[in-house]
């Protein structure tokens, strides 16, 4: 495994808008979370939606987004939160960002 | 659909209902036909096996779930191994839980988990059964993102402010199954009846388990 992110680590989705087959959801891009697990190496999807293998594969991680960081008007208490499962391209260190 | 009919020894019109064909055939519904014929008649697979699979993929149900909810609930070490791998602990009790791997979160007094797929309608069918056709609703799938405890006040379910709820959205290559709280005064409960108490809802986290 290479993977680049570890448990613990806060980073932030990147906000991009490709075409395609794109397994990011629109409401997590842009936004800090911080990684809750690396789940495994998977070929791309967004490649093999086309055809090609998705070669080579792509750490998947879990990431835990607070509620508040995603929607500022969020109704609920402080502590809820959403987690997501994120491919490592669409994921950048916090610091890269100006976080 | 608006035609309306009566019967002759009944004097009341009813609305006709819709029969399944009355629906549009999209573009993806002809797709899935041409190609399983095609497939058929090139002998890759048969009729027959495609019936077969279907058959098993609806003979799936929420009792095999349950049965594994139950079992993690009176053994701590099956629990352990089935937090850590939930495909490798379904086999030991001969469930098949497909090749799609599988997590189960669990449930504790600070956190409520919750599931939801907001790109499709991803769901641990081998597990769980089909999914409920609200599960696979717009707006269950975009509503449990942004106002959960809403979204769970409607499932009849009041979660409390200190307890963090956490929806978990399988946009990738995880299907997630909930392990519910045992509930108190099971204690002399065995693994069958404890099954019986687990719910599809409860393993998809919109409620919880209340003996009252």
């Amino acid at each position: 495994m290479s993977a680049r992110f570890a448990a613990g680590d806060r980073v932030r989705v990147r906000k991009a808008y490709p075409p395609g087959h794109v397994r990011t959801p629109y409401y997590v891009r842009g936004k800090e979370g911080v990684v809750s697990r690396l789940i495994a190496e998977h070929p791309n999807p967004e490649e093999r939606a086309y055809g090609r293998d998705g070669l080579p594969p792509i750490a998947v991680y879990g990431v835990l987004f607070r509620q508040n960081e995603l929607w500022p008007d969020y109704q609920g208490p402080e502590g809820d939160t959403t987690e997501v499962d994120i491919q490592e391209h669409w994921l950048g260190p916090l610091k890269d960002d100006g976080g | 659909m608006s035609e309306t009919h009566s019967h002759d020894d009944w004097p009341y019109p009813h609305p006709k209902q819709p029969d399944i064909e009355d629906g549009p055939l999209t573009d993806y519904m002809a797709m899935t036909e041409a190609v399983a014929e095609l497939l058929i008649d090139k002998e890759v697979f048969s009729a027959d096996d495609m019936r077969r699979t279907l058959e098993d993929i609806d003979s799936k149900s929420p009792a095999e779930g349950a049965r594994m909810v139950a079992r993690a609930w009176l053994d701590p070490d099956f629990k352990a191994r089935m937090l850590e791998d939930v495909n490798a602990a379904a086999e030991e009790m001969s469930i098949d839980a497909g090749t799609i791997p599988i997590l189960a979160v669990e449930n504790t007094k600070d956190v409520h988990n919750v599931i939801v797929c907001t790109l499709c309608s991803c769901y641990p069918r081998y597990l769980l059964g089909l999914p409920p056709d609200w599960y696979k609703s717009r707006a269950y799938r975009s509503r449990l993102v942004r106002e959960p405890r809403a979204v769970l006040a409607e499932f009849g379910t009041e979660i409390p402010d200190a307890v963090e709820v956490r929806v978990h959205d399988s946009t990738a290559e995880l299907r997630y199954m909930i392990l519910p709280m045992r509930p108190k005064g099971t204690g002399d409960m065995d693994e069958d009846a404890l099954a019986g108490l687990v719910t599809r809802d409860c393993m998809i986290g919109v409620t919880v388990i209340d003996r009252d």
